[in-house]
């Protein structure tokens, strides 16, 4: 029972912080709250179905071409809705919401749900871990979250361009100063942020069924651990999404299966009314949220 | 020096008639009168007789509008005080959930119901949102967009208040008509209490915590406190166009939180204009008929709100209303260029 909720704890919290990394970062660098981060997410996933199924591609090109493709939406993305009403952070809210609700209505519409739209697994069987048995893709999850984290962490700290993000991060205006452009950082933080969903989609969905609506859980997930652990730190993202995570399988295993939905919720109404700042946020507390 | 010869620009000057602030004005004919009476008086005149030439499925749409209309002005005053809200299903539902659970349960006829609904929705709603009152912007918008979905799935979950079959064979108003009339009275009485509050010294108050909450705060001004009331007034709003809904059906399921409710106020107001309650008004009544008459596209209607709101923040950030209002107000002739 105690290896059963670690490993799958384990799982699920790895999945949250696939979910977040890309908003997180997004957000982190250009203070752009992605709220289409769900619909690309979902979107990266139908796009890999199709081009399995139609075009005939095999699954590891398809899966890449996929996250290329989102990539380069998030990219187009910046250039054609947001670079007009860029730094009004409400226009900014209700352009990326309405685009990700609309993304999700139109796959919807498209009729994309049901059973037969489901991702292939990139390797068959499981293992036994410590009297658990858990499938490979599931390990794949847990392998791809740690990889993208220290490739993360070197990208920002040992090239240029992770060195112009975190310079745009931490002072805009000084960065601008030195000649780096914040249009180009931030059209390529959200395309960066739009392929880490693709990314997460394409090891994640396998496990299950692909739907529209899963595009709005995915939001509220990656909200969620963004909010609890706070936005701009990436050690308390992963703590939230272990915090969540955690509970999630916790309420599942002990109240009931329903309840789990309840838990980030829940999370983060108590997160925002208690400590704004999440759990390791430290600066904007003041500014922006209270 | 090049030529310049028959190039033309346009050329606006304001209309000489108003006197010192754009809300005093120096009337000194019947014309004058007339020009500043028809804007207002126009519409007004042609939504009291709505009611009375529709009949059918098209007075259904009017009351949708209508309800639409008092959750985007509802948005509206809320958004003037700086909060920005992505969830006006949360009021919607607790004044549909409260007059229709008194109604199943109690047997309350409407007419004590709603007005019921609406305070208790208004006081549930400054209650539920009071602890989260302190945040701003986005915050404040993520979590109003988590506390419908949060109280659907509670619903859903626990089976409450008729779980996910929802309360039907509640009690109906008497005659579509005059709900239809209700609606109208009830939009247009809250579109002009709205414009009148905003200009008076509390809204004055309102618009200046979303200015500069720190000035407001140093002037000795509990903002919170300020923050809570607009969050009444305009919980109250949305509970009752819920409760009007809800009787209107005659039915209440979890669908009273839903997305749409949520989004089409937003929509509408963007459309329209933030600001002035009038670009709230006008955006629903353009966008709810539209949107009956794209009915036939099914699941796309929704989709087509967020492009019609994506779409017009892009191109026209300053809403309908305030161009119309500035074309209204000015002159343009065509003068050379020298």
């Amino acid at each position: 029972m105690i290896p059963t909720l670690l490993v799958y704890g384990l799982v699920n919290s790895v999945i949250l912080a696939l979910y977040a990394l890309g908003f997180s970062l997004t957000y982190g660098i250009s203070g752009l709250a992605n709220f289409a981060h769900g619909a690309l997410y979902i979107l990266s996933g139908f796009a890999a179905w199709n081009l399995i199924h139609h075009m005939g591609i095999p699954l590891l090109p398809a899966a890449l071409l996929s996250v290329a493709l989102t990539g380069m939406l998030g990219f187009v993305f910046y250039w054609v809705l947001l670079l007009r009403i860029r730094g009004i952070a409400l226009a900014e809210l209700v352009v990326t919401f309405s685009a990700g609700v609309a993304i999700l209505e139109i796959l919807t519409w498209q009729g994309f749900y049901g059973i037969r739209y489901s991702l292939p697994v990139f390797l068959r069987g499981g293992i036994e871990v410590g009297g658990v048995a858990v499938d490979y893709q599931r390990l794949l999850v847990l392998g791809t979250g740690v990889v993208l984290v220290i490739l993360l962490w070197l990208f920002v700290h040992h090239t240029r361009i992770g060195l112009a993000f975190r310079a745009m991060a931490q002072n805009e205006r000084t960065a601008l100063s030195v000649g780096i452009e914040s249009d180009w950082v931030g059209s390529l933080s959200l395309a960066m942020g739009a392929a880490l969903a693709a990314v997460a989609a394409l090891v994640v969905l396998p496990l299950g069924v692909m739907e529209s609506t899963i595009g709005y859980e995915v939001l509220i997930y990656a909200l969620a651990v963004a909010i609890v652990g706070g936005l701009e730190s990436t050690v308390g993202m992963i703590l939230g999404s272990f915090l969540i995570g955690f509970g999630q399988v916790a309420a599942a295993r002990f109240i009931g299966a329903k309840w789990m939905v309840i838990v980030p919720l829940a999370a983060i109404v108590v997160v925002l009314a208690v400590r704004p700042s999440g759990i390791l946020g430290r600066f904007k507390e003041l500014e922006e949220r209270v | 020096m090049p030529d310049r010869k028959g190039i033309y620009r346009k050329k606006r000057l304001d209309r000489g008639i108003k006197a010192r602030a754009d809300t005093i004005y120096l009337i000194a004919s019947w014309r004058e009168i007339f020009y500043l009476l028809l804007p207002r008086a126009f519409p007004v005149g042609f939504l009291l007789i709505l009611p009375a030439v529709l009949h059918g499925y098209w007075q259904k749409v009017l009351v949708f509008a209508c309800v639409y209309g008092l959750l985007a002005l509802s948005w509206d005053l809320l958004a003037s005080c700086g909060l920005f809200s992505l969830g006006q299903a949360l009021f919607f539902g607790a004044g549909a959930y409260l007059a229709g659970g008194l109604n199943y349960y109690l047997h309350l006829p409407p007419l004590v119901t709603v007005p019921a609904a609406t305070v208790g929705g208004g006081l549930l709603c400054a209650g539920l949102l009071a602890p989260v009152i302190r945040l701003r912007g986005v915050y404040f918008a993520m979590v109003t967009l988590m506390f419908p979905l949060l109280l659907m799935r509670g619903i859903e979950t626990t089976g409450v208040l008729g779980g996910t079959h929802g309360l039907s064979a509640l009690s109906p108003f008497p005659g579509e008509t005059l709900t239809a009339y209700l609606a109208v009275l009830a939009f247009l009485a809250c579109l002009f209490l709205f414009r009148r509050l905003i200009n008076s010294d509390y809204g004055l108050v309102l618009m200046a915590i979303r200015d500069d909450d720190r000035a407001v705060m140093s002037g000795g001004i509990n903002i919170y406190w300020r923050k809570t009331q607009a969050l009444f007034l305009a919980g109250s709003v949305g509970a009752f166009a819920g409760a009007l809904m809800t009787h209107h059906f005659q039915f209440l399921g979890m669908s009273a939180f839903a997305l749409d409710y949520s989004i089409l106020p937003v929509a509408a107001v963007a459309l329209g204009g933030q600001g002035s309650f009038a670009g709230a008004a006008l955006g629903s009544m353009i966008l709810v008929p539209l949107s009956e008459s794209l009915r036939a596209l099914g699941g796309l209607r929704i989709a087509l709100y967020c492009i019609i709101l994506m779409v017009s923040i892009v191109a026209l950030p300053e809403g309908l209303f305030h161009y119309l209002e500035r074309k209204y107000h000015q002159f343009e002739t065509r003068a050379e260029v020298e």
